[in-house]
């Protein structure tokens, strides 16, 4: 048993940590799910918590199902997501200002929905 | 098209070439296999070919294999440079030149394809498989299955685009295919599907080995080789592998995206049904922003090596390089838009990218700096590949000049599409990518195969591919500022513009020139080799590891890993007089060949043959061998074999032998 | 020549727990490519969500309880992934097989849900042929469920081997990589969920 243990301090991963991560993102989802079902959230409001839901959910599974920050490899683990997140970043931000803003230029006839849109909620 | 009912799908005796051209290109490639096949059968070499390189899994002959088909590639490509030259000086008027303007479409479009795809990204992966387990003092990458495959992929990709000259036809839409013209209802034949899939699957190939050699150089550096410590050419491929990795899935989406159109009827980009034409070229510019640069960053590493080399100095600035390469690998990310400036973006997107686009060139003018500080005060020898350097820094601070203007927004509507534009990446990527990598081929060919390269035929190559490219695309920036666009078959002669392109295109017979000097220089180096043989394991006075091996290489690299405490190990050896190992060896062991990737990829061949067709038992097949044949490899129990000490023994003894002979 | 320059070679033990350490490495590497793949498949659903062409969009198409149900399926066989690899370092091959089994049905059971919804949508007249959002979503969603299907596949070639040849270093090692890959799995899916369900369901 004493194997496990040293490995689970080394590598990360017990019975704990799996448990607490799963009930945590039980909750999250069941959050999410109801902010939206029971309408207790409408527009860009609605929109920035369940994406931040969601972000936690993603740390939470990180740290407690993926052992994020633990293990042989922490260090370049951790280099590498931030790399990836660096760059899907400014991928996915840039590609939505781009389209949008093309949309915007391109789409006369939908010229006034859009500066609608930009002047008060969606 | 009843493509369903029949089992051959759309495949029929109509997809043989009719035009003379098309058929005289598709006859010389079945000639050329057919007389490789002969010559094979006639030396009785199947056995080897199998045993010695279609199953290794040694990156030294990976990488060989990487170059090989890249230089046969690289005369396809050029073949398609001469053809559209030949086009432009003649298709004047009342002429039409020797193309007719689908043929020509296909051939600018297999052009631009395969010169990026299988000629830099070839050579590219060429230098790395060859040079970075060496040069960090390992036996090996770190997945050396993953990257036979990766190799295989990439031929399966080549193969594919080179049937399409002999069954069907080639895209028409340009290297990057943008929609609609490269959606089904402009574009109904499969040349777009050969394009779509060969990159396909030569781009997993890529992938593969971008994860392959960041892990390699993360994980498998000699002891003492801190990352500050590596050479400036493992730095340039650690950057490239993380652009590689994060750039390539972002193809494989839009390929995807554009496939799925055409073949399953979705609709990303046809505008009728709420699709984005403008999507596509947004994420495809997304991956080939990032692309040009992972192209040109090994270059970078190849010409640092070589300065620090030929200028017998220690390079100047290594801090300074090491955090040009980085932020060019990040900023390379942030650019993109630039490729369409006239799209239609508001003027705060475009001046964003424009800003960004201007920031990128301050850390390539460091690397600039740094390099003729490297030569400052140094003692410097001029062989044919500092030349190239020398060509390349001329050109490409030039070309370079011209991207920065581009980067204006103002200047760039004016330019965009036009001989400018092409001029200045054909500068950027002839001079920085090619040159680079040509020179790094002849700097380490010795080490490869124990003898140098014919030095006075190198030199009349690249003052020819110098001279040459100043000729054939010295006009080309004129023309882009008189109005010329670019991919155009044909012109009226009021425009001017003949002259220009005659001149063009005598700078591209002399830039064949060089190239069958380079030919020749095999040819004539190889034919004298026994007398040119000296297996001096460091012709050059090199600074780095791999200089410490014997040369030709042996299977193992270094029989004792070595362990190093700072820059320019091997020139620290050298000041030291550090005996080589000659007692304490130990047993080596080595993964053992496998037909793992070989299989993988010859399968992915019969399925993307089978999507590009319709033949959907094809597909089937070769999807279900894809997968079999990683089941069954990952079964496989014995996958390594031992080198015996006293073998590695004998190996070294001989190895030191013959250099004290020569 | 120097007695300090004999290096002690390393043991065995040392060199398996490099290679291990670097293959795994090598697997979250290729994850993280991965992400990279399915932001750039969000980024298109996120152009094209609204592209209906007059069509139905996510708010009249979508079953915001199908989808939680789904959801907390393969939530707990992602926990039930981590059980099978406590046993695994526990060594307790019958514990093993029984949470992997577990673990395949409810990624099984998230399949069919997935492509029972794939199959009303198509026979209701809103297949991926119907427009812009249609696509991206059949492409979104379709795209976790191959890597779901694959994650199945190596999961029942994974369940094989260990009945067959036991809990041994490679099989231990194996299943390291299968979990992080069906972990990642389960955290693409939350997005999807928040994205296109939950965003799409509220009408946004």
């Amino acid at each position: 048993m004493s194997e496990i243990a040293a490995y689970r301090a080394k590598e990360g991963g017990s019975m704990r940590s799996y448990t607490v991560g799963f009930i945590i993102s039980i909750g999250l989802t069941i959050a999410a799910y109801l902010l939206v079902t029971q309408k207790i959230l409408s527009g860009w409001g609605l929109v920035y918590a369940i994406i931040g839901l969601a972000v936690v959910q993603l740390f939470a599974q990180l740290f407690f199902f993926l052992h994020l920050g633990r293990g042989p490899n922490r260090k370049w683990n951790f280099v590498t997501l931030i790399l990836m997140l660096i760059i899907v970043f400014i991928v996915v931000a840039g590609s939505l200002w781009i389209m949008h803003n093309l949309n915007y230029h391109m789409t006369p006839q939908q010229m006034n929905q859009y500066m609608r849109q930009q002047d008060g909620g969606i | 098209m009843n493509s369903f009912a029949s089992l051959l799908g759309k495949l029929d005796i109509h997809a043989l070439p009719h035009d003379k051209i098309t058929q005289g290109g598709a006859a010389s490639l079945v000639l050329g296999m057919v007389a490789v096949v002969v010559l094979l059968t006639y030396f009785k070499r199947w056995k080897w070919l199998y045993r010695e390189w279609l199953t290794t899994v040694d990156p030294k002959k990976i990488g060989i294999m990487y170059i090989v088909v890249a230089l046969l590639m690289l005369l396809r490509g050029g073949a398609d440079a001469l053809m559209m030259r030949a086009q432009q000086a003649t298709s004047v008027g009342a002429a039409h030149g020797v193309l007719s303007s689908d043929t020509f479409q296909q051939v600018f479009s297999a052009h631009g394809t395969i010169m990026i795809f299988f000629v830099g990204m070839g050579l590219m992966f060429g230098l790395f498989n060859l040079i970075v387990p060496l040069q960090i003092g390992s036996r090996d990458v770190a997945f050396p299955v993953l990257n036979a495959t990766s190799f295989w992929l990439y031929a399966a990709g080549m193969a594919l685009v080179n049937l399409s000259l002999v069954v069907g036809e080639f895209s028409a839409a340009g290297w990057l295919a943008y929609p609609p013209l490269s959606e089904l209802r402009y574009s109904p034949g499969v040349g777009v599907d050969y394009w779509i899939w060969s990159l396909q699957i030569a781009g997993i190939g890529s992938l593969m080995s971008g994860i392959n050699f960041f892990v390699t150089i993360v994980k498998m550096r000699c002891k003492g080789m801190d990352l500050m410590k590596m050479p400036l050419f493992c730095w340039s491929v650690l950057t490239t592998s993380v652009m590689i990795m994060f750039a390539f899935p972002i193809l494989t989406v839009t390929l995807t995206l554009l496939a799925l159109d055409r073949t399953l009827g979705m609709h990303f980009f046809t505008a009728g049904a709420g699709g984005n034409a403008m999507m596509y070229v947004n994420l495809i510019w997304a991956w080939g922003h990032p692309e040009v640069y992972i192209l040109v960053l090994p270059a970078f590493g190849v010409y640092s090596e070589i300065v620090a080399t030929f200028s017998r100095k220690s390079l100047f600035g290594y801090k300074s390089m090491v955090g040009a390469l980085a932020a060019i690998a990040i900023l390379s990310f942030t650019v993109w838009l630039h490729h369409f400036f006239t799209m239609g973006a508001g003027a705060d997107v475009n001046a964003f990218f424009g800003i960004m686009t201007m920031l990128i060139a301050v850390p390539t003018g460091v690397k600039i700096f740094n390099w003729l500080f490297t030569m400052y005060q140094g003692r410097i020898h001029f062989a044919s590949p500092m030349i190239w350097f020398m060509g390349f820094v001329f050109l490409f601070t030039l070309g370079g000049v011209a991207g920065v203007m581009m980067a204006v927004p103002p200047i760039d509507f004016q330019v965009h599409n036009s001989l400018f534009l092409v001029a200045h990446f054909h500068t950027m990527i002839i001079s920085g990518v090619i040159f680079g990598y040509l020179a790094g081929i002849t700097y380490w060919f010795p080490k490869f195969f124990g003898f140098k390269l014919n030095e006075r035929l190198g030199k009349y190559a690249a003052w020819c591919w110098i001279v040459g490219f100043i000729l054939a695309f010295g006009p080309l920036y004129i023309l882009g500022l008189m109005g010329a666009t670019r991919r155009l078959d044909h012109y009226s002669a009021a425009m001017g513009w003949q002259q220009l392109f005659i001149v063009a295109g005598i700078g591209v017979l002399i830039i064949g020139l060089g190239v069958f000097f380079q030919l020749l220089q095999f040819g004539v180096s190889i034919w004298q080799r026994k007398a040119r043989l000296d297996y001096a394991p460091d012709p050059w006075r090199g600074r780095t590891l791999e200089w410490a091996t014997p040369s030709p290489v042996p299977v193992y690299n270094f029989a004792k890993l070595p362990e190093v405490s700072g820059r320019d190990a091997f020139w620290a050896m050298k000041q030291t007089k550090q005996a080589a190992a000659d007692k304490d060896f130990m047993d080596i062991r080595l993964p053992k060949n496998t037909p793992a990737g070989l299989l993988v990829a010859g399968f992915a061949f019969a399925a993307g043959f089978g999507i590009i067709w319709h033949i959907w038992a094809l597909l089937v097949i070769g999807g279900l061998g894809v997968l079999s044949s990683i089941i069954i490899r990952s079964t496989a129990e014995r996958t390594e074999y031992t080198i015996p000490a006293k073998q590695v023994e004998q190996i070294e003894t001989e190895a030191r032998a013959r250099e004290s002979y020569a | 020549m120097e007695e300090s320059a004999v290096v002690r070679p390393p043991s065995l033990k040392e060199e398996r727990q490099e290679a291990d350490s670097k293959t795994i490495f090598g697997f979250w590497v290729y994850i993280m490519t991965d992400c990279v793949l399915f932001a750039s498949l969000f980024a298109t659903y996120a152009v094209l969500h609204n592209n209906t062409v007059g069509g139905p969009g996510g708010k009249e198409l979508f079953s915001l309880h199908y989808a939680l149900t789904a959801t907390l399926l393969l939530l707990t066989s992602s926990f039930t992934c981590g059980l099978a690899i406590l046993a695994a370092r526990a060594r307790d091959k019958d514990k093993v097989l029984f949470w992997l089994g577990v673990t395949f049905l409810m990624g099984f059971g998230f399949l069919g849900l997935e492509l029972h919804e794939f199959h009303s949508l198509a026979v209701s007249g809103n297949s991926w042929r119907r427009n812009g959002f249609l696509s991206a979503f059949f492409t979104l969603v379709g795209t976790h469920g191959l890597h779901i299907t694959s994650g199945l596949i190596w999961m029942g070639t994974m369940m094989i081997r260990v009945a067959g040849s036991g809990l041994g270093r490679i099989n231990v090692r194996r299943l390291t990589l299968l979990s992080l890959f069906w972990h990642f799995l389960d955290i693409v899916w939350i997005f999807i969920f928040t994205i296109v369900y939950l965003m799409g369901g509220a009408g946004v």
